[in-house]
């Protein structure tokens, strides 16, 4: 027995395993961190433009993969909450208020309460059900948005400002803004991979797999599943405040079901549960469909179909392929 | 005479048309191994999913350390130590042994579900988690996961697992089902190292388990209990022996 403490703390945590999910990460965000060099050393710049946008979708998987790939729950309605975030920052900086230490809490407050109204109802349901509510509460949102119609309505509406943050410009520029977003996707990897490593994450994670189990050992599994439900709705929610800043423009277009369905994509294409693999879904997912759309204009015929194969044929998606070429098919 | 630890007063339930628990009424008190036989469709795994929670009787009263709890959901009456174990194995394949039973432990310590402290190297749940496997002999197992254990293992974890929330009474569903001999008898040793410690209501098939183990017998069949008392004289009991234990020889 007096062994057992320190046992525990080995056997808990096998160093090397811990070692080898650290180095993807790092490498994808080191990478990342080089692009506006590659720019500069004669990259076409809007390749710069292209990464940001990627990264800011990536902000939204990753907190789709919160519940989808950890928590499994599937959530045909997240492009709702990159919607709410980007009106919310849209409408107040066509207000007179571009301070992102302003508009972020209110994106948050009104993300988390959305989702813990809808979240509330939705999961009550299971499965297909669960799928289909989601679907209509993020349908619910566009049209509310087309129906906004001091704000653009059905057109959109068009920003003339960029947030500051406290007080600085730094989205005027598209490298600050690209290091801004950069740095938004890092924290927001860094606080759900914490998040996901916790005792609540252990919860959501068992929960997923086993849900009666996790009853009877004593937890509530709907409340966990709703907490998470709430934290992924304010993280994608911090994606669209980056989106407008990003397109200086918003519109229901950004909540159509459509957009759900990309998010799912992009979750699924990068691998689901791993986190960096939502990131690395949203980028490569986002530079295909630049590519794709240059050649034809029919690029979403192509594309699905490509996609579907190419999760079929890997299992894991991009991530799980990379593993299995890394590690030999181990962990 | 003890305050029995879990009671069920004129518990019913039917599926439509069809009696699973017909009136059941019986008690385990503190330290107890009752044992709840029956043929196979006689409403025992019915009767312990109404006892956990998982389903609702359409009557009757289930009091568990003198609080009625039929209006509880499982977690509810899991946090106030009733554990309990599944016929078909229910583990987390993916977690590994230590992180299963580290769930029970996590149950029961303070801030059982903080978002930031990293539930791998937590000493407050892996300490625990580790004795409760080396009380059921699965600690060299401790990094495994879940799902790569024999079957007899699991049934190990499983009882480890509701070890793990320090329980008053612990519900077993056929703990020795689908066990092969040898696994088999170490099970039975395991729950006779327990017996007198929890209270334990036991569902089995195996006689020579049942009648070893058992401070207690009730026969179940069609939803009723026709006959409850000391193993010998339930063995002893004609009805019974008619009922069901003849098929047996
Ligand atoms: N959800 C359900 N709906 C309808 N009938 C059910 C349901 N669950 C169980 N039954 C029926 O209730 C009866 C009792 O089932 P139960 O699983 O409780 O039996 P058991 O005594 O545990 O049997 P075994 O020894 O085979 O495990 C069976 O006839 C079964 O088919
Ligand atoms: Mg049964």
């Amino acid at each position: 027995m007096s062994t057992a403490p320190a046992l525990a703390e080995t056997v808990a945590a096998p160093a090397p395993r811990r070692r080898g999910r650290l180095l993807l990460p790092i490498l994808l965000f080191g990478l990342l961190a080089l692009a506006p060099l590659a720019v500069s050393l004669g990259m076409p710049s809007g390749w710069l433009a292209l990464l940001t946008r990627a990264m800011i979708f990536a902000i939204a998987a990753l907190s789709l993969d919160l519940i989808l790939g950890v928590g499994g729950l599937v959530s045909f309605g997240h492009a709702a909450f990159l919607g709410i975030g980007a009106y919310v920052t849209g409408i107040m900086i066509t207000e007179g208020q571009a301070e992102a230490l302003l508009i972020l809490p209110v994106v948050l407050g009104i993300c988390a309460l959305f989702a813990a109204i809808t979240g509330a109802i939705c999961l009550r349901t299971r499965g297909v059900t669960f799928i289909m509510i989601t679907l209509a509460f993020g349908q619910m949102v566009y049209f509310l948005a087309q129906a906004l119609s001091a704000y653009g309505g059905d057109d959109g509406l068009t920003l003339y400002a960029k947030s500051t943050i406290a007080g600085l410009d730094l989205f005027s520029t598209r490298t600050g803004f690209f290091y801004c977003v950069l740095a938004a996707l890092a924290g927001c990897y860094a606080l759900v991979r914490i998040l996901v490593a916790s005792r609540f994450g252990r919860i959501l994670r068992a929960a997923r797999e086993n849900p009666v189990r996790v009853s009877v050992t004593g937890f509530d599994v709907t409340r966990i599943r709703l907490v998470a439900y709430v934290i992924s709705g304010m993280v994608a929610g911090i994606a669209g405040f980056f989106l407008a800043n990003h397109t200086d423009f918003v519109s229901p277009a950004f909540m159509s079901w459509q957009r759900s369905g990309e998010l799912i994509f992009m979750a699924v294409l990068g691998g689901v549960g791993s986190l960096h693999g939502a990131i690395i879904g949203a980028i490569a997912y986002l530079i295909a469909e630049d590519g794709l759309s240059h050649l034809t204009e029919h690029w979403r015929v192509i594309f699905g179909p490509l996609i579907i194969l190419f999760v079929l044929f890997t299992r894991g998606g991009i991530v799980g392929m990379l593993r299995k070429l890394g590690g030999g098919g181990g962990a | 005479m003890k305050q029995p630890v879990l009671t069920l007063e004129s518990v019913r339930k039917s599926f439509g048309a069809l009696k699973v628990t017909d009136d059941v009424s019986l008690s385990v008190a503190p330290g107890e191994l009752h044992a709840l036989i029956g043929p196979n469709g006689a409403g025992k795994t019915t009767l312990v999913h109404q006892i956990s929670g998982m389903l609702k009787p359409d009557s009757g009263a289930i009091r568990f350390r003198g609080e009625d709890i039929s209006a509880l959901t499982p977690e509810k009456r899991a946090r106030r130590g009733l554990a309990r174990t599944f016929q078909i194995t229910s583990t987390i394949a993916s977690l590994s042994v230590l992180e299963n039973v580290a769930l029970g432990v996590q149950a029961k310590v303070a801030h059982p579900l903080s978002l930031f402290r990293n539930a791998a190297r937590d000493a407050a749940l892996n300490r625990p988690a580790l004795a409760a496997l080396e009380a059921v002999g699965l600690a060299d197992r401790a990094e495994v996961p879940a799902g790569r254990l024999s079957h007899g293992e699991k049934r190990a974890l499983e009882l480890a697992m509701a070890l793990a929330l320090e329980p008053a009474a612990i519900l077993l569903d056929e703990p020795l089902a689908g066990v092969g001999r040898e696994e088999g008898e170490r099970l039975i040793e395991l729950l006779s190292s327990l017996k007198g410690r929890y209270a334990m209501l036991l569902v089995e098939h195996d006689m020579a388990a049942v009648f070893a183990l058992a401070d207690k017998v009730s026969v179940l069949v069609y939803g009723r209990v026709i006959a409850s008392g000391e193993p010998a004289a339930v063995r002893a009991d004609p009805a019974v022996r008619e009922a069901y234990l003849g098929e047996e020889g």
